[in-house]
């Protein structure tokens, strides 16, 4: 398919075109609430926060944060009342929804979750639905805050990878280009002015944002340091010292997809719920025998960063479970800083290389 | 396997408790039998695979498959009491409805195993995946060489399966031992731990495989034991426990390293096991 070519909406007309387009599905943008940017679904009175990154990632409008996955129901049979009969039926999902206005790092953290959700023959029915009938559309970056990183972990702050469209802000606008075939389909329909030069202008926007962004030695590579260390009790007790287990990490990441499944009854009926799920929880692998293989937050965070440095890329051609958003440094209790950990387990792997080889 | 996931993979078929078998204090066994007569006659599986029961209203836990493919009148499940769902679990009845998501997981390499010496040693609940390998292969009986088993447990009360005990020992075409960490009166089988037991046994290494299941602690110690009987580390094999919910790979509780016990596992041999980090 031919994509349609770039198109431009000026900053006035971008309410009212998104309200418009509220009104046949559900329309997620960050808008300013209670204090914080969070993606709500758009209503006229909002305020669109397009300043820079949300609040929270987006990802509850494809993995919410409790969704029912079936109901069941018991009831006594007619005529035999020792016995009950028992239901069960699925729920499935089935809003078209428009999710406007995630930065490129967060439209990334979709693809990571898309080769868990989404891998061949096992499909999580619920997580690909919502994916099918939501169109992203991502903001190329211009004001990188210093938290920011994702061009160390292979991200671009002008990328538009698990995105449909991508909007780049340029004078008095936004041009608007399509990523992907349905991108470029729902484009087509839109009555949007052509870019014409904007379309230049998008791309000096985003070259000049990625020359702005923070500079650091890439994250990438670091999945066998990370596992050599896997038994340096002393380096892992030392990088989760300070460490609450709180898991405020795990909720704002734009890649974490762990959840839990637990039934919900109220007499007769119930649901089973998913819920997600945070791995610096000591419940989290506690077993009915009382064992728990992660049993101090030393050994949780191990895996943590395992996860997301090592045993992820290892099984995904090499992309990490970290798109760079940064909201897990800026918003750690404790000021924990992802970044500065797989440098230290990098660092630690050569000391210990060098020391042997004298 | 792949191929038989289902298309939500978190329904599960509905069930019926056909018979519950009180086998220990702490022990029960249920024989049940998939709702929809098409979806019983096609179900298939393999020696040491798993389902996820569920008891509505409480949740879901994984169980190994304990009866073997070749008999198929029945789904069997072994539960010991440990915590909330097996507790829910402890008090249903003939004719009670629950939830199986199965199979899941991969299998023993039964396949591989054709033609060797099968030694194997069970620790407890640890009994039931070996109990599924084990009846698959006396009803292949001629395809596997010698057979021998050691199935160890607390005290003579906690031992499953009593009443096909007599048949194991019995049997002209296998070896059986039983032991006990506290023996009782009319207890005549060995007392110790199950290693110790093991090495007195000394069962040959040669042409054979060993299987074993059982706290994390026997395993351990068991794999010490086979280690100095000369068992090489792809001819032990384990099936291993890690906490689940999905089952199928995706809620990311399960790893050890980049392995998912639910999906990868829950069979390994040790030699795969070493190349994991060591996070048991
Ligand atoms: C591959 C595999 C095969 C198993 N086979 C058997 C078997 O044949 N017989 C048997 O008695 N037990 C078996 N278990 C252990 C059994 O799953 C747990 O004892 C059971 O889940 C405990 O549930 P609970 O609600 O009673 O305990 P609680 O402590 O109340 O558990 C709460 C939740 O934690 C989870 N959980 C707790 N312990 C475990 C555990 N060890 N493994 C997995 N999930 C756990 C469950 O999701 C459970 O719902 C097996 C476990 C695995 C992983
Ligand atoms: S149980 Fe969910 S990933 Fe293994």
């Amino acid at each position: 398919m031919v994509m349609p070519t770039a198109r431009y909406i000026a900053h006035d007309k971008l309410m009212p075109w998104l309200l418009g387009l509220a009104e046949g599905r559900r329309v997620l943008a960050p808008v300013r609430e209670g204090g914080k940017t969070l993606f709500l679904p758009l209503r006229e009175d909002s305020r669109l926060d397009l300043r820079g990154l949300a609040d929270d990632s987006a990802k509850a409008a494809l993995l919410p944060r409790c969704e029912p996955l079936l109901e069941f129901h018991y009831a006594k049979t007619a005529g035999v009342p020792s016995r009950t009969t028992l239901e069960v039926r699925e729920i499935l999902p089935g809003q078209e929804t428009f999710l406007f206005g995630v930065r490129p790092c967060d439209a990334r953290g979709f693809t990571v979750f898309d080769r868990v959700y989404d891998a061949g023959t096992r499909r999580d029915i619920y997580y690909c639905s919502r994916r099918d009938k939501t169109l992203v559309a991502a903001i190329a970056c211009a004001d990188p805050a210093e938290t920011c990183f994702c061009n160390r972990v292979g991200g671009d702050p002008g990328g538009s990878d698990g995105a449909d469209l991508l909007f780049t802000p340029v004078e008095g606008g936004f041009t608007v280009e399509a990523v992907t075939e349905r991108g470029g389909a729902f484009l087509r329909e839109q009555a949007l002015e052509e870019a014409d030069g904007k379309a230049e202008e998008a791309r000096e926007v985003r070259e000049a944002v990625r020359r702005a962004m923070p500079e650091g030695p890439s994250l990438d590579g670091a999945p066998d340091e990370v596992l050599r260390l896997f038994d340096d009790g002393a380096f892992w007790e030392s990088v989760a010292a300070k460490c609450l287990s709180c898991g405020v990490c795990s909720y704002l990441c734009p890649t974490c997809y762990c959840f839990n499944m637990t039934d919900e009854s109220n007499g007769n009926d119930g649901v089973r719920v998913r819920t997600w799920d945070n791995c610096m929880s000591f419940q989290f692998t506690l077993e009915g025998s009382g064992h728990n293989p992660r049993n101090g937050k030393a050994q949780r965070m191990r895996n943590r960063i395992g996860h997301k440095f090592s045993y992820y890329p290892k099984l995904h051609d090499g992309n990490l479970a970290c798109v760079g958003c940064g909201r897990c440094i800026a918003n750690c209790p404790a000021s924990m800083d992802v970044r500065a950990i797989v440098i230290q387990a990098r660092s630690r792997v050569l000391d210990k290389e060098e020391y042997a080889n004298e | 396997m792949s191929d038989s996931y289902r298309s939500n993979l978190y329904l599960p078929d509905m069930a019926t408790i056909q018979e519950v078998i009180e086998e220990t204090q702490n022990i029960k066994t249920f024989r049940v039998t998939l709702n929809n007569p098409d979806a019983m006659r096609s179900f298939r599986f393999e020696p040491g695979q798993v389902g996820q029961l569920s008891v509505f209203g409480v949740g879901e836990s994984t169980f190994v498959i304990n009866s073997p493919p070749s008999r198929m009148d029945y789904l069997q499940f072994s539960v010991m009491r440990v915590g909330e769902l097996t507790e829910r679990l402890h008090k249903l009845r003939p004719g009670d409805q629950i939830g199986v998501r199965a199979p899941l997981g991969n299998c023993f390499p039964y396949k591989a195993m054709k033609g060797k010496d099968i030694v194997f040693v069970g620790g407890g609940i640890g009994m039931a995946p070996l109990r599924t390998l084990l009846l698959y292969m006396l009803d292949n009986r001629e395809d596997y060489g010698k057979i021998t088993l050691l199935y160890g447990a607390r005290s003579p009360s906690d031992m499953a399966f009593s009443y096909e005990l007599p048949d194991w020992l019995g049997r002209p075409d296998m070896t059986t031992e039983l032991t006990v960490d506290n023996g009782a009166p009319g207890w005549e089988r060995h007392i110790g731990l199950i290693p110790n037991v093991l090495k007195e046994m000394a069962p040959s290494s040669k042409d054979a495989f060993a299987v074993t299941c059982g706290p994390p602690i026997m395993i351990r110690f068991t794999i010490e034991a086979l280690h100095s009987l000369g068992f090489e580390d792809d001819r032990i094999i384990t099936t291993l426990e890690k906490r689940m919910k999905c089952g199928v790979g995706i809620c990311g509780r399960c790893n050890i390293g980049t392995k998912y016990v639910c999906k990868d596992g829950p069979v390994f041999t040790n030699a795969q096991l070493r190349r994991q980090p060591n996070e048991m």
